[in-house]
């Protein structure tokens, strides 16, 4: 147990801060797919095929394409892109991207893939009547949206959100292949000056599975309080 | 972009090898834990509800690191012959998709099974047929029907976490597209190319579940 203690002997404190960086990531990944899925979700419901098919284009790829490989484009891609429109405005020292940008924007952008899905799933399962009887009671376009839709959305949304909240939290363990101290990399570090890998990452996948666990029941809290009345 | 196709191509072979291997094996695991899913001793049940919240509770990334870093540190298997599998890492990366992907299964399996009508089964009573014979011949098919749209998720799920074998230096689809990153700095081109054999894959798998459901749906 002292290999966990705080302070400098042990890994305690610095497993503690990487759980608050997986934490912090998750969050922010979270984030990020939302303002994803807020773009997206109304192109795939569009009337338009064109903007359909941008819609469809970006939930397939991004959803058939391995997670690790959308990090690595990041993680290489990334800085050279920023380099790149930066040498536009004529700029052209090197610019070095955080590690917690690059990897809550990959992990972000998959996230968002599925929360694309599940906004899409849950405004078709509203009933038409619903759209109709707003207009017809004259609420304008921002309340129909605020007032009645998303109320209703998320009672069919949240338990499906869930599911991509457990799948992002997971997706940033892979975000340790860029060198971002979470739980992962930690462990890593910690297994490599101790030669105690099977204790650190077991305590890593027991981080892990205390995050899933807590956030469930948070989770489920958030389910009873907007099917109030159902 | 050219050059680097015929290497990826090359790797896409340890990918498929790789993911053929995990669901040969995870597919058996599954239906095991399913199994004991349903049994009525709730120890049992206990234990393969454990596991499947383990598994799925966990990074895979966790769970191929534990196994392929992680037990070789126990002294007493390094002197068993189950070393011999466990310091490859082309085997530890099996074995972990393989527990994983059962642990989906089992749930996926668990789930087909509850949804069976009981007047199923007792109608296959009736007719005084042994209850061996109506699990295998009854339960086994209707929950393999049942569960064929959700295991085409799970096929495509497990497609993309072999991408994480790379971790543990096998040169599968991924780790041949990362090295190629690496050592040309052309990383999207190199992201169109392995991205597409991604998808063409994900393609392929998702026309042959919707065939396969298509040809033993109940109502033709």
């Amino acid at each position: 147990m002292e290999l966990l203690a705080f302070g400098k002997t042990g890994w305690g404190d610095e497993l503690f801060y990487a759980t608050l960086m997986t934490v912090a990531v998750s969050i922010t990944a979270m984030l990020v797919g939302f303002f994803f899925a807020l773009i997206f979700t109304p192109l795939k419901l569009s009337k338009y095929k064109t903007l359909n098919l941008v819609g469809n284009f970006y939930t397939t790829v991004i959803r058939g394409v391995p997670e690790l490989l959308v990090i690595y484009l990041f993680f290489f891609g990334g800085s050279g892109a920023i380099m790149y429109v930066a040498s536009i405005f004529g700029y052209f020292e090197y610019i070095e991207i955080n590690a917690f940008i690059t990897g809550s924007m990959a992990i972000g952008i998959i996230s968002g893939a599925y929360s694309t899905e599940v906004f899409r799933g849950a405004i078709q399962s509203i009933d038409k009547g619903q759209f109709e009887a707003a207009r017809v009671l004259g609420i304008n376009k921002f309340g129909q949206f605020y007032k009645i839709i998303l109320p209703q959305m998320l009672r069919f949304a949240i338990p499906n959100l869930s599911n991509v909240w457990q799948i992002t939290l997971k997706d940033t363990s892979l975000i340790s292949v860029t060198g971002l101290v979470e739980i992962m990399r930690q462990s890593y570090i910690a297994a490599g000056s101790t030669r105690d890998p099977l204790f650190f990452y077991s305590f890593a996948a027991i981080l892990y599975l205390l995050l899933t666990y807590v956030s469930m029941k948070l989770i489920n809290k958030l389910e009873v309080k907007y099917s109030r009345g159902y | 972009m050219i050059t680097s196709f015929p290497k990826l191509i090359g790797a896409t072979v340890v990918t498929l090898k790789l993911l053929s291997a995990s669901l040969f094996f995870g597919l058996f695991l599954g239906l095991f834990f399913a199994i004991l899913r349903l049994n009525k001793n709730i120890f049992i049940n206990k234990f393969a509800y454990g596991y499947s919240y383990i598994f799925r509770g966990t990074p895979l990334l966790v769970q191929i690191f534990i196994i392929y870093f992680g037990l070789g540190q126990i002294e007493y298997l390094r002197s068993t012959f189950l070393w011999v599998i466990l310091k490859e890492p082309y085997w530890c990366a099996i074995i972990a998709f393989t527990l994983n992907t059962g642990a989906y299964t089992s749930e996926i399996l668990r789930s087909a099974f509850q949804t069976i009508k009981p007047g199923i089964i007792e109608a296959g009573k009736s007719l005084g047929i042994s209850s061996k014979i109506i699990f295998y011949k009854i339960q086994i098919p209707i929950a393999i029907r049942q569960s064929l749209p959700a295991y085409g998720n799970e096929i495509i799920l497990m497609m993309k976490g072999t991408s994480l074998a790379s971790t543990v230096t096998l040169m599968d689809l991924t780790g041949v597209a990362k090295y190629i990153i690496s050592t040309t700095f052309k990383p999207i081109e190199v992201f169109i190319v392995a991205g597409g054999i991604y998808l063409f894959m994900t393609f392929i798998i998702h026309n042959l579940i919707k065939y396969l459901e298509k040809k033993y749906s109940f109502q033709q």
